[in-house]
């Protein structure tokens, strides 16, 4: 007779107990960028809603940013680290495949023994991270997951290509995820179409790249992205509220992967959202940052009081793969 | 079967919608982007409405030579018949 096995169970939801972010120093303006870019600040503005956007120094290498994001949101999310036994990080610029980078992170912040893994989910990567970090803690996996989405885009971006130099920038958003009675985090509406993996991709693998002298960069054929993330993607934020159960007028804040505010532009006139909601637009001065947009927007427009601690916001985050997910959930 | 008009009419208001411009400006004589200051951004989203609207495919090929009002009005009514 098998023997009967003793199976975990969590709290029956989880939410967001802080978050935290960290840019670093270097404001690249578009005045700069034209020097390297045969474009203009108004055709930047016009076409992206950028006015600046920050690249990493020397001395922030993406190990610091990600510690830097974690401390802040380990402090706004008032835990204490012992709780903390898993850490998540989304990235797709963490250029050394082994070891991980979560943890290294981990023992970075002191952490004690807990569960640590990368995923790479391009400018998903943070909602992909929030809905492992709910499941785990539903299961009762984990107490309390720190995740992370942190990029330096800068590493693998063509600064002398004029459609892709001005989007691409560097940042780090983090997350305390905790058990809760009160549901925080919603169902995540999530999938792929790896039919579209050559619209956003690495140029080239860095087994050819580097012996050649060269890094690989980021190529992205904007017309499709466009168009699938102003269609499909709005299609399905409208499906995150559905099966959240959350009307339109009951949403407070919309928070899109920061990609292009034009592509903001374009889900709000499909989405049809109340004029009370709140919408991010940290683009304008930090660009596309891929993983960490998500958490840096909530983070800065919690700051700001924009946005309050307790509302309702929709995230979504969408990307290279092709990749998205997103998920409702109540504001720390 | 939607007239000339119709078609205008309704590609129209899709112009306002996406780009703002106002529905009597856009004319079939009218240039998307030299008249209207419709962008390829905006135009990326005004053939996919169209598309939608008038279940009608357009690839991007044929797209980009659709350079004022009256063009795209001329191939809708082409690709609904």
């Amino acid at each position: 007779m098998t023997a009967p096995l003793t199976i975990r169970t969590g709290p029956a939801g989880s939410r967001i107990a802080g978050v935290g972010s960290f840019l670093p120093r270097r404001i690249v303006t578009n005045e700069e960028m034209c020097t390297m870019i045969d474009s203009s600040d108004e055709w930047i503005q016009q076409r992206t809603g950028i006015i600046e956007r920050r690249w990493a120094s020397d001395d922030e290498p993406l190990s610091y940013m990600v510690a830097e994001a974690s401390r802040r949101a380990i402090e706004h999310a008032k835990v204490d680290t012992d709780d903390i036994d898993a850490v998540i990080v989304a990235s797709v610029t963490h250029l050394k495949a082994t070891p991980a980078l979560a943890p290294i992170l981990a023992a970075e912040l002191g952490l004690k023994d807990p569960a640590a893994y990368d995923i790479s989910a391009a400018c998903a990567g943070f909602c992909y991270a929030l809905a492992q970090a709910d499941a785990l803690i539903r299961a009762g996996s984990a107490k309390s997951v720190l995740i992370v989405g942190a990029e330096r885009l800068s590493d693998l971006t063509d600064k002398t290509d004029r459609s892709t130099a001005f989007l691409f920038a560097d940042g780090a958003g983090a997350a305390v995820v905790v058990g809760s009675d009160t549901p925080g985090v919603g169902p995540v509406v999530w999938g792929s179409d790896g039919t579209q993996a050559d619209v956003i991709t690495q140029t080239e693998d860095f087994r050819d790249a580097v012996p050649a002298g060269r890094m690989p960069t980021l190529y992205m054929d904007g017309k499709p992205v466009f168009r699938w993330a102003t269609t499909f993607i709005a299609d399905a934020a409208k499906d995150i509220l559905k099966q959240t159960g959350i009307e339109p007028e009951q949403l407070d804040v919309f928070i899109p992967h920061q990609a292009n505010n034009r592509i903001t532009d374009s889900m709000l006139r499909h989405l049809k959202l109340p004029e009370h909601v709140v919408v991010a637009r940290s683009i304008t001065h930090i660009g596309n940052t891929s993983a960490s947009t998500i958490p840096i927007a909530m983070d800065e427009l919690l700051t700001s009081g924009e946005a309050k601690s307790g509302q309702t916001a929709l995230i979504i985050g969408f990307g290279a793969g092709l990749v998205y997910a997103g998920q409702v959930v109540v504001l720390p | 079967m939607a007239t000339t008009e119709e078609i205008r009419e309704q590609l129209a208001e899709i112009v306002n919608d996406v780009a703002g411009v106002a529905v009597e400006d856009v004319q079939l004589d009218k240039s998307f982007t030299e008249d209207l200051d419709v962008d390829s951004l905006s135009m990326v989203e005004i053939i996919y409405a169209c598309e939608d609207k008038f279940s009608v495919s357009i690839p991007d090929d044929d797209a980009k030579n659709l350079r004022t009002v009256g063009d795209a009005v001329a191939y809708i009514e082409r690709a609904q018949a």
